[in-house]
């Protein structure tokens, strides 16, 4: 049972997040700070795009470095 | 432009991996008859849309600003996979999927595995063909139930779906080999723009900001990470040819 259940997990893990763990941490910490810039009515509509230009820029070159 | 932009991302997502199922149905097919494949497809499809017949409806029943958070972030980290090994694919850091070497692989694996009959079928045919129609569907599943559920849009979600279904398949049943001209690995790479840009607008929305200019900014935001990504393809097409590899095989041709 604990097995399947750890399987399943591991299955939507894989599925949904995939090899780099940083981009969808990095993407859930700008929508923290999207989110609170909102709250204090500061215009915040470029954080996320810019955010998650960063986090896709960081990944590739630590997995193009890792290829090398 | 939102719904053609909508119905053209499922189109695009449900074409790429129904090309790669097709091509484990034929090798099942082909190589194991085709009684005992036609039924793994046939409890795939029926699972997957099992799936979105449950999950399409009961999403509609959440608030709309949670939904777009939760739907848009996951649509984002998605998409973002897609992105980024399509553009190590287009630098050359990783190697283009290429449909007709994975069908010989799986061709070969289906004539060496035995023959186990249960129920009257070929398990390993009926096996082979269900994993890979539920497994390359289940992405389709997915988008099609977060495209649908976020604009409320369902059936336009799943008119793309099943167009491709309908093209796919057609010409499959014609040809009755891969797909391999299919440009397959540009295809992910805008099926990866589209899921960036949707997951980023929802996500954004639903985290509470407003976007200058309401829905027409989605495609700015398309604009913005089309430019991005050639950028890093560019990038890292030039770090490519000045690392150790690129003068090994400088060194190697003199």
């Amino acid at each position: 049972m604990g097995a399947a259940l750890a399987g399943f997990g591991r299955f939507w893990y894989d599925f949904i997040v995939g090899d780099d763990w940083t981009v969808a941490a990095g993407v859930v910490a700008a929508l923290v700070v999207t989110s609170w810039l909102a709250r204090l009515r500061v215009p915040a509509w470029w954080l996320l795009p810019l955010a998650v230009a960063v986090l896709l820029l960081a990944s590739v070159r630590r997995a193009a470095k890792g290829q090398r | 432009m939102h719904n053609v932009l909508l119905v053209l991302a499922t189109f695009l997502a449900s074409g790429v991996e129904m090309v790669e199922a097709l091509t484990i149905v034929l090798a099942a097919g082909i190589s194991r008859g085709w009684r005992s494949t036609f039924v793994g497809v046939a409890a795939a499809t029926l699972a997957l849309a099992v799936i979105v017949a449950l999950c399409g409806p009961a999403l509609t029943l959440v608030p709309i600003d949670a939904l777009r958070l939760v739907v848009g972030a996951l649509l984002l980290v998605f998409g973002l996979q897609w992105l980024r090994k399509a553009i190590l694919r287009a630098s050359g850091y990783v190697p283009l999927h290429d449909e007709d070497a994975a069908f010989r692989r799986e061709l070969e694996a289906a004539r060496v595995a035995g023959a186990p009959i249960r129920a009257g079928l070929d398990w390993y045919a009926f096996t082979l063909a269900f994993k890979g129609v539920l497994l390359e569907g289940l992405e389709v599943a997915f988008i099609v139930v977060t495209f649908g559920s976020t604009e409320g849009s369902l059936p336009l979600a799943v008119d793309g779906a099943a167009a491709a279904l309908v093209l796919v398949a057609g010409v499959g049943v014609l040809v009755h080999r891969p797909l391999s001209t299919v440009p397959e690995n540009a295809m992910k790479f805008a099926v990866g723009l589209m899921l960036t840009t949707f997951g980023t607008f929802w996500a954004a929305e639903g985290a509470g900001i407003d976007w200058p200019g309401g829905d027409g900014a989605i495609l700015a935001v398309l604009a913005f990470f089309v430019a991005t990504s050639c950028g890093f393809v560019a990038l890292l097409r030039q770090q490519r040819g000045r690392g150790p590899a690129a003068a090994a095989e400088r060194a190697g041709g003199r």
